[in-house]
Parts: structure tokens; sequence; C-alpha cells
């Protein structure tokens, strides 16, 4: 079993103090054992949810669904598609809910924001923005914040930023931390409040479940409000072992200081049943309190055709096919 | 020493692999006589579903191929039945309970018809499409094109040469079918799974599901992503029958009606089996100078 992490007996003030004492506390942090966490998210991804637990749990789902477009090739047509679909994601069943947010490049925000406002903005549907250089993070800080900015000012309410895999994987962890820390600050908005914080680890890239443990440690100590994933672009992106050591440690920063950190695997979960599966994982891992859009998001674009296929099915009682929803 | 026996649990074939089916079931075969043969997967309503999914997948590769290229894999097909024909006679002559002579005759019928469809792949379009005459500066073009997934609920009598017949033209003009072998007699129908995979036909054209046809039908004539059924394996019974097409009627399948009788396999089929499941798709173009 990877099991409970205890924390090493310093408070987190301390570790934050120091190049030094950083790693000493994320060197402190307990292994993870490979093989007992792989058997453990085999385990959890076997259970069977079925009636209403599995009606319950697909539109659960929907509802944490952080749409996302991130490509090259993104029009402003189809951002609009894809904001339209997040608030009404099955045109012919008023019932189905919307999902969280929408997932875009910074220069895309304007457009979802005009999208969603256009439709009166009641949906409740966020606006998220992936910044910093996304998704290799390979630029200068200045460029990474005022990347951050723009997308703020833009109104995004949510950014998703990469942390340098480089610095982290060379062990300078404090310029890994001073980065999260400078770009939570360019999240502040003249209102007062912060757009919400998303942190990419880029877990495959990290290579080992250790480094995502500490990776994850290191985003929430330097204030991330979410710890992602990936950024979707690397393979393997998420995976259910990764999700559980980082739902673990979420669970574990609230107990040591009481805040809580949302969790958003992100790439690569494509079947309903897959996502059933993460919430199993999120349900027995870090407890109820993560089954919930604010704490426990999906980065996915196909993931939500086959949940609303499969709600369908579970309404009709007939098979679905992709004829009846939008390609994207 | 006398030897044990290999005991043999069939399986499925599914987008060209061989899973057990998801429920974990398996049902015993008999032979004609009632004597334990093997046994065979009993496929349940998920197993369909991934069959579904695993023939869309292949529909644009395959229905993209050249007429001509359908041709020759068909007829590669029937080429590695003719290499496997012992073993054709062994299973036909069990399920069916036919003399060995009569089995022979009817593998090589089944044979024949394979080799008989694969000859219609490029001259189909020559027979029902046309050049049709118009008012106007125009020409005027009608090409069949392939349905789509098509699910066909096999013979239940005619275990190998009946299930040919049902299948061969179905795929000949580029659609990909989910079967449903006979229940009592699915053997012919793993043993062919076993020679389709052989034989350069893409996973996920052809996908055979061993099973009871009232169980699965139902969710198939109900599946919005199927776009035609060929109910012949349900010939007979009237209520079932009325109520697959009843299904079928949601997403305005195509249907191919259940016969009263199983008909007579060794008749000439006639083009019907093809035309049954193809779309006439008609273009207007202009002239020019």
């Amino acid at each position: 079993m990877s099991g409970t992490s205890t924390i090493p007996d310093p408070g987190l003030e301390d570790a934050t103090r120091s190049e030094a004492s950083l790693r000493r506390f994320l060197h402190g942090l307990p292994g993870v054992d490979q093989v007992g966490a792989e058997a453990r998210a085999a385990g959890l991804g076997t259970r069977s949810i079925k009636t209403s637990a599995k009606e319950f749990a697909l539109d659960l789902a929907i509802r944490m669904v952080d749409l996302t477009t991130l490509e090259g090739q993104d029009t402003p047509g189809k951002v609009r598609a894809l904001a339209s679909k997040a608030m009404r994601p099955d045109p012919a069943d008023p019932s189905c809910p919307s999902v969280a947010a929408v997932c875009v490049y910074p220069d895309m925000v304007a457009t979802v924001k005009d999208t969603l406002g256009a439709a009166g903005g009641a949906s409740g549907v966020h606006v998220a923005a992936v910044a910093t250089a996304f998704p290799s993070g390979r630029a200068a800080l200045d460029v990474k914040l005022a990347d951050t900015r723009d997308a703020v000012e833009a109104g995004a309410d949510e950014i998703d930023m990469v942390i340098d895999r480089g610095a982290f994987l060379s062990g300078r962890y404090q310029q890994v931390f001073d980065e999260i820390v400078a770009t939570k600050r360019a999240c502040a908005r003249p209102s007062g409040d912060d757009a919400h914080l998303k942190v990419i680890l880029e877990t495959g890239e990290l290579q080992t479940y250790d480094n995502v443990r500490r990776a994850s440690w290191l985003a929430m100590m330097a204030g991330a409000d979410f710890i992602k994933t990936s950024t979707g672009k690397v393979q393997p992106a998420a995976t259910l072992p990764v999700t559980m050591i980082m739902l673990e440690a979420v669970r574990d920063f609230r107990e040591q200081t009481g805040q809580m950190v949302g969790v958003k695997p992100a790439g690569g979960i494509r079947t309903a049943k897959d996502a059933i599966k993460y919430l199993v994982t999120v349900n027995e891992v870090a407890g109820q309190d993560w089954l919930d859009p604010d704490w426990f998001r999906f980065g996915a674009s196909t993931l939500l055709n086959d949940l609303l296929m499969q709600r369908t099915k579970m309404r009709t009682g007939r098979y679905s096919g992709p004829d009846y929803f939008t390609l994207d | 020493m006398s030897r044990i026996d290999v005991r043999k649990t069939y399986k499925l074939y599914i987008g060209g692999a061989f899973p057990r089916s998801e429920s974990g079931h398996s049902y015993e075969v008999a032979d004609s006589k009632g004597k334990f043969v093997a046994n065979a997967a009993l496929a349940s309503r998920k197993d369909a579903r991934d069959a579904v999914v695993a023939a869309r997948k292949a529909f644009a590769g395959w229905s993209g191929r050249t007429a001509y290229n359908r041709a020759q894999i068909l007829y590669r097909v029937a080429e590695v039945m003719e290499d496997r024909r012992p073993q054709f006679v062994q299973a036909t002559q069990q399920s069916e309970g036919l003399s060995a002579g009569k089995a022979d005759k009817v593998v090589d019928e089944a044979i024949d018809r394979l080799v008989w469809y694969a000859g219609w792949a490029d001259k189909v379009t020559q027979v029902v499409g046309n050049a049709n005459p118009v008012g106007g500066p125009f020409f005027n073009l009608s090409t069949p094109e392939p349905t789509g997934v098509v699910a066909v609920l096999a013979p239940q009598a005619s275990s190998l040469l009946g299930l040919v017949s049902v299948v061969a033209p179905a795929i000949v003009t580029g659609n990909t079918v989910v079967v449903v072998s006979s229940y009592e007699r699915p053997l012919p129908a793993v043993t062919f799974s076993e020679v389709l995979a052989t034989s350069d036909v893409p996973g996920g054209v052809v996908n055979i599901l061993t099973g009871s046809a009232a169980t699965i039908a139902p969710w198939l004539a109900a599946h919005m992503d199927v776009n035609a059924i060929d109910l012949t394996g349900v010939a007979g019974e009237t209520a079932l029958a009325t109520e697959l097409e009843v299904a079928a009627a949601d997403n305005l399948k195509r249907v191919r009606r259940a016969p009263a009788t199983e008909p007579d396999w060794t008749l000439d089929p006639g083009l019907e089996p093809i035309t049954a499941f193809l779309e006439i798709k008609t273009v207007w173009h202009p002239i020019g100078v």
C-alpha cells in the first residue's frame, strides 16, 4: 500500500524558508510503493457502480468536466461551439447539467466570455485559460507572468499554469516554488479576489511516483488552488495511480494545514467507465468532500460525449451512437 | 496410456480479437445427438455493444477500400476455408447431424457461395446503379453505397451455409456486421471466425457473437448506432420478429424481415441479399460544353 504519508516534523513555514530546507522537506516525504500504488488503483478500478449510483456518478462527472480545446487550429467558431456545448451539453435534454468550465488558450478567453455572456451568463460555467508558456513552460518568468496577467484581464476565472519540469528534475525546487508564488500573485484581480490557480505537474515527465508526490506538495505549499496531472500534450497523461497519489497528497495537506486543494486529472480519460473509476478513487482516497466540481475536475473533450451517451442509455434504455452528439 | 481430452471453451470474435464474454458466461454445446462437444461463450448485451463499436470503427476503412480489393479478400476467405475443409466438415456434421458426404457438400456450397459473392463486389454497381436520363444538361448518376453497421441474426438451422449466405452479401459491398450465430449450433461460426481472423479481413468488419438471439437482438435492434438489421435468424418466431421491427423503427433502421420458415440455402440466392443493405446515392453534375 502506498499508505498515509506521515509528514516530516518541522512546520511547513520552516520548510519553505530556503532551498535547502525545501529540499530536506520534499526528500523527507515518504516514498511511494510503486507496485502497491498500482495494485490499489487497479483494485479501486474494479468497483461496480450501477443503476442509481451510476446515474449520480454520470451527472457528477459531467458537472466536473473542464471542456478543453488546446489546439493550434482552434478558431473562434470552434471555441464558440464548445462554449455553447458547455452550457447545454445535451440540447435534447434540459435536465442535463452544464459542465464546470471551458478551458482554452488565453487569446480565446474573450470569445468564451462573450458566448457565455450572450446566453445570460447564468450557466455557472467558468472560463479557464492555460498560461505560463503552456505546454512546455520554457520561457522567461516575466513572459510567463505577462501571459498569466493577460488571461486574467481577459476575464479568465481559472488559470492553468505549468511548472518548469526542467528546474524540478534538476532539483531547483526553490525556483519552481517561486514561480508558482509569482504566478499566484499575477492571478490577482483589481476587484481583490484571485483567479483560481491550477498547477500542472505534467506527471508524464516527472519519471517517478515519488516525484509526483514531491511536486504535489511543492505546488500546494506555494499556494495552488488545484493540482493538475498533465497538459494533455505528453504521453502518458493522467493515469489512475498518479491521480491517487495526488489525492493522497491533498488529503494529507488538509490534515496538516486545514486547507483544501483540488485535483484535476487531464488527458487520456475518454470513457464514462474511466471517469467513474476516478470518482471511486476520489471517494476512497480523499473522501466525500472532494466529490464536488469545486474540488475535483476532469480535463477532457471526448469524455463528455461518452458521458452523454451513457446518460442517454440510462434514460432511454437503448444504446446511443455518436450520430446524436456533436463531434469535437 | 489414454490421453486426457482437451476440452474447449470457445470465445467471441470482436474487433479482430477473441475475447471472452464480458459477462463471464458460457454455455454447453451439444452435437445433434445431444452429446457434449464444447463450451461456447454466451454473449451478453455488453458484448453486443462492444461489437457495434468495433464494427463502427472498421466501417470507414472497409467501405473505403476498392470493390476489387474487397473481392480479393472475400476470395481469400474462401481459400482459407478450403484449407480448413476437414474441420468445417466435422463441425457441420456434428452440429447438423449430416452424413459425411452431405456435410462435405454443404461445405462445398458454402465456399462456392463466398466465391460467388466475391465476384459481385465490383459488379453490383453496374447492375444496381444507373445513369438516369433527366430533362436538363446534367449527368444524373445513381450509385449504391453500403448502409453501415448491419446486425445479422444468422439462421438457426443451417449453421455454416446459412451463415455464409447472410454475412457475405452484407460485407461484400462495404458494410460491417455484428453477427449473432445459431444458438444451438455455434461451432461452425466459431471456426468461421478463426478463418476470418487469418484471411486479411480487417478486424471489426465481421464480429461474431455466440449466444441467444432472443437476448441480444433486442439491444441490437434498439441500438442507435446500428443502421440495419437482418432478422433471418428469427424465422418463424413472429412475436419476437415483430418486437425487433418495432425497436428498429426508432432510428429508422433498414430491416430485412424474418421469413416464415428458414429458406433453402442451396437455392440461387439472387441479388436481394446484397441490395437489402445498400443505399442509393444520386448525384447531379452539369454536362458542360
